[in-house]
């Protein structure tokens, strides 16, 4: 079962790599300290995040105006976690609260996808799709950290669409029936307008409890019909 | 490192993993009302839609519907593969190859 979640997270890892050593170059060459910009990745293990801190810290910014734009920016957590929350009835419950550091939007997207598929949710799966997740981004900030300036910000591994990609496999496999359809194409929509508007992921939480409210609407008016 | 990063790096830890605790802890041992059910059965391909979209549509700020735009382009074979074959590893493959061979011509 470990093997099955390491598995599963290499792509992540592949997508991670090229994210990683930037923001590891960017809070490096901003003016964070090695041990700094590391110690953010094992802590937060949120990358979006990770790059608005950073540019806040190395900007002077108050922590408190700091934690308060992390706080939104990762308030869709709560989103995957709630979602995730019926395949961890099955785990052990005192296993739920470190598991659940664990959750990013790669790691929730192929965890929740596979559960979904046939997938067991054994502690065993969540551990070896996390952990090895979690190894990929702290590795990857680390060798960004002590690249510094050494490559310069502006590297193209040609790995910057492995995310979009799996994306786009994870969705068509979620993909069942023409209701499911109809609110991915809403909600996507929804988010690419929403982009302009709102700062700091806004849009996904947005779009995302828009499109599952519209979806719940959908149920009801078709079992009437 | 000084007082204020360790006072930031504190507070950011708590306000991210607060989000990402709270809803797995408490939502696991309650029976939840089925309207909320049908609600988070919808949250996967909203979310991963509202993900994917905006970073295969904006680039630079904006929407990019043109040939120039490689992310756009590289979806193509990456979709076709995704519909012949309900895998995470051959779209990814497909596509990044799409996307490496795009960023040579």
């Amino acid at each position: 079962m470990y093997k099955e979640g390491f598995k599963s997270a290499l792509p992540i890892v592949l997508g991670y790599l090229p994210i990683g050593i930037a923001y590891g170059l960017i809070s490096v060459n901003g003016g964070m300290t090695i041990a700094q910009t590391v110690a953010m990745s094992l802590v937060l293990y949120a990358g979006s995040a990770q790059f608005i801190a950073s540019g806040m810290i190395n900007a002077g910014a108050s922590p408190l105006s700091i934690i308060s734009t992390v706080f939104m920016v990762n308030l869709r957590h709560l989103l995957y976690s709630a979602s995730l929350s019926k395949y961890f009835k099955s785990i052990p419950r005192r296993s739920i609260p470190m598991l659940s550091f664990f959750i990013t939007d790669e790691s929730y997207g192929v965890s929740i996808t596979e559960l979904e598929n046939g997938q067991q949710p054994t502690r065993a799966y969540f551990l070896g799709l996390f952990i090895t997740a979690y190894l990929g981004w702290v590795i990857s900030s680390l060798i960004g950290a002590l690249s510094g300036q050494a490559i310069g910000s502006n590297i193209n591994l040609g790995l910057d669409f492995t995310l979009p990609a799996m994306y786009i496999a994870l969705l068509m496999m979620q993909l069942k029936g023409w209701h499911k359809a109809v609110i991915a194409l809403f909600s996507g929509m929804l988010s690419v307008a929403l982009i302009f508007i709102i700062p700091g992921n806004g849009n996904v939480i947005i779009s995302a409890v828009a499109g599952a409210a519209l979806g719940v609407l959908f149920n009801r008016w078709t079992k009437i019909s | 490192m000084d007082k204020n990063f360790i006072i930031a790096l504190i507070g950011m830890f708590i306000v991210t993993y607060i989000p990402r605790m709270l809803p797995a802890v408490g939502l696991s041992r309650v029976k939840l009302p089925s309207w909320f059910i049908e609600f988070l059965e919808y949250i996967p391909v909203a979310v991963l839609a509202a993900l994917l979209l905006p970073s295969i549509l904006v680039q630079n700020g904006h929407v990019e519907l043109n040939l120039n735009n490689h992310y756009l382009i590289a979806s193509i074979p990456a979709f076709a593969a995704a519909i012949f074959k309900r895998s995470l590893f051959i779209p990814v493959i497909v596509g990044l190859a799409a996307y490496i061979i795009l960023s040579y011509v």
